[in-house]
């Protein structure tokens, strides 16, 4: 009797794994093509043309160096712009809401960040711009950080609140029992304790607006020429991917792809080297 | 209730009450803790004890809906009284806590924290300061040569030793320890113990601990507390050799707890 419960039982748990190893691969299978193609379509044109010239008009040969720099100095502006906030509003929701009040009020704006963090970026994009592009009368790369930084602020908050709450309370407690005021614990003891992990949610909100498009499509638009100027409209790869795989010239095509190949590779570094940041941070502290 | 010590009290709570929230954790509690002694807190879990011991240097103050009445005074003064500055407060008692919580920086950094926020020091000055601290630790022979190294290498027991010198760097005249040795291996607390014994020479100590053979072995005074209550107070011989009341004698010969 125990016998057959025992076979059973050593058949449902090897379907059980068959299927699991299954899905895996089935998963793994379609990130390896894309990765494939990616690399396949891509590396070929992954010259150094590429970044030294710009985005060139249909027929012709060039790079995308316009491209590559309008979307460092958008995604910059746009952390610039959110992260900060982003930490603040974090710390204000681990640290300063305890009182009854305060918790209610720490509660509601957990609830409303999660919304936005779930927000679709295309929204992001077309509230931006009927903020910033329509009354201005015109696209901008500032638009496009603003629209990014929107992104951003969530991501950090949550990253922000999570991290210092996982420091431990004696720890806070050590500190403050020495007679230094709440502040000082805060920016001297709490952060550097949690910074690994802060430091890891900006790096993944990186990642993630280096490759938006939708909200771009509404505030920065897209240039052919260089633009440093940040008030117009600035080239960035996302667009610039957008425009070129959709039209029937063979070098844009080829463009394309390979911006598509160093976007992806960005990505994977910047996730890389988050990964990094939190595995030193957990040797700083069980 | 009280069977007063006769050395002179340097810290004393009169009619000290605590709740959490509506949990009332410590009932009515008088107490004189005398100076230069090691006065301990015993009892079975949940008997108020490292509650008493938090109220010293009001840490609880830290969480809304936890509230103490009462007074409790530091030669003299009513340190609950919401006018008596809070920093003021902790650079006279200090705390160390169970589990040993070095700060994410050096292990000079450890020590100078808090003596950079409460005092102006030149750099040789801070320098033998921090010297000064961790030797009172018997900290400073096996650090000396990696000041500048991060605390979190040290080990367990150097850890909490840390914690510490950390405490006495800003020279209080209190020193709480909440069960210090409670996540420490037995020749860390030996060593701690040890170290207890030397620092009464200059602090006044109130020490929690779950562990009665310890209490034995370096408390002056023993305080025994259950469900919130004083139940016995008196010197460590009398209490652990003749103990006035039953339930102290019952916790004392592991009836219960």
């Amino acid at each position: 009797m125990r016998r057959m419960l025992q076979l059973r039982r050593n058949a449902t748990n090897l379907l059980a794994q068959s299927l699991a190893v299954a899905a895996t691969a089935f998963g793994l299978f379609w990130l390896a093509w894309i990765v494939w193609t990616t690399l396949r379509m891509g590396l070929h044109a992954l010259t150094p043309a590429l970044f030294t010239q710009m985005t060139p008009p249909p027929g012709e040969g060039g790079g995308m160096l316009n491209a590559f720099f309008g979307s460092a100095l958008i995604s910059l502006l746009g952390i610039a712009m959110g992260a900060p906030i982003g930490v603040l509003a974090g710390t204000f929701l681990a640290e300063y809401a305890q009182t009854p009040w305060s918790a209610r009020i720490g509660a509601i704006i957990r609830f409303v960040n999660d919304i936005l963090l779930s927000a679709p970026s295309i929204v992001l994009g077309l509230f931006v711009y009927t903020l910033v592009v329509a009354p201005s009368g015109h696209f901008s790369a500032l638009a496009g950080a603003i629209a990014l930084g929107f992104i951003v602020l969530p991501v950090v908050v949550r990253m922000t609140d999570e991290m210092l709450r996982l420091v431990p309370a004696q720890m806070r407690e050590a500190a403050l029992s020495l007679g230094v005021p709440q502040s000082k614990v805060v920016l001297q003891v709490l952060y550097r304790a949690s910074l690994p992990g802060i430091v890891t949610g900006i790096l993944l909100a990186l990642a993630r607006i280096s490759g938006e498009t939708a909200p771009l499509l509404f505030t920065a638009l897209n240039n052919q020429y260089w633009s440093a100027d940040i008030n117009a409209p600035m080239a960035n790869v996302p667009v610039v991917i957008f425009q070129f795989a959709m039209s029937p010239y063979e070098q844009w095509h080829a463009l394309a792809w390979a911006g598509a190949l160093v976007l992806t590779l960005f990505v994977l570094g910047v996730s890389l080297v988050a990964r990094v940041f939190v595995a030193r941070g957990h040797f700083t502290h069980d | 209730m009280a069977g007063s010590p006769t050395a002179q009290p340097r810290l004393s709570a009169r009619g000290l009450d605590f709740h959490y929230g509506d949990v009332h954790a410590v009932r009515n509690v008088d107490l004189d803790i005398p100076g230069q002694r090691v006065t301990a807190l015993i009892g079975p879990s949940g008997c108020g004890k490292s509650t008493l011991l938090r109220v010293f240097n009001r840490i609880y103050a830290l969480y809304p809906g936890q509230v103490a009445s009462g007074r409790v005074l530091l030669d003299g003064e009513d340190i609950l009284d919401r006018r008596y500055p809070i920093d003021r407060l902790r650079s006279r008692v200090g705390m160390v806590f169970q589990k040993p919580v070095p700060f994410p920086m050096t292990i000079f950094d450890n020590v100078a924290y808090a003596i950079r926020h409460h005092e102006r020091l030149s750099r040789a000055d801070m320098e033998s300061r921090v010297e000064q601290a961790l030797r009172q630790a018997a900290l400073w022979d096996e650090v000396k040569d990696k000041l500048r190294r991060s605390a979190l290498g040290l080990s367990g027991g150097q850890q909490q030793r840390l914690c510490i010198a950390r405490a006495v760097a800003l020279r209080p005249e209190v020193l709480l320890l909440d069960e210090p040795t409670s996540a420490l291996d037995p020749i860390s607390t030996s060593r701690i113990e040890q170290l207890v014994e030397e620092l009464k020479r200059d602090y006044t100590i109130v020490i929690v601990t779950h562990n009665m053979q310890q209490a034995a072995r370096i408390s002056d005074y023993t305080a025994f507390m259950y469900l919130g209550e004083l139940v016995e107070y008196a010197s460590t011989e009398t209490i652990f050799s003749n103990p006035g009341k039953q339930q102290t004698e019952d916790y004392i010969t592991g009836r219960f707890g």
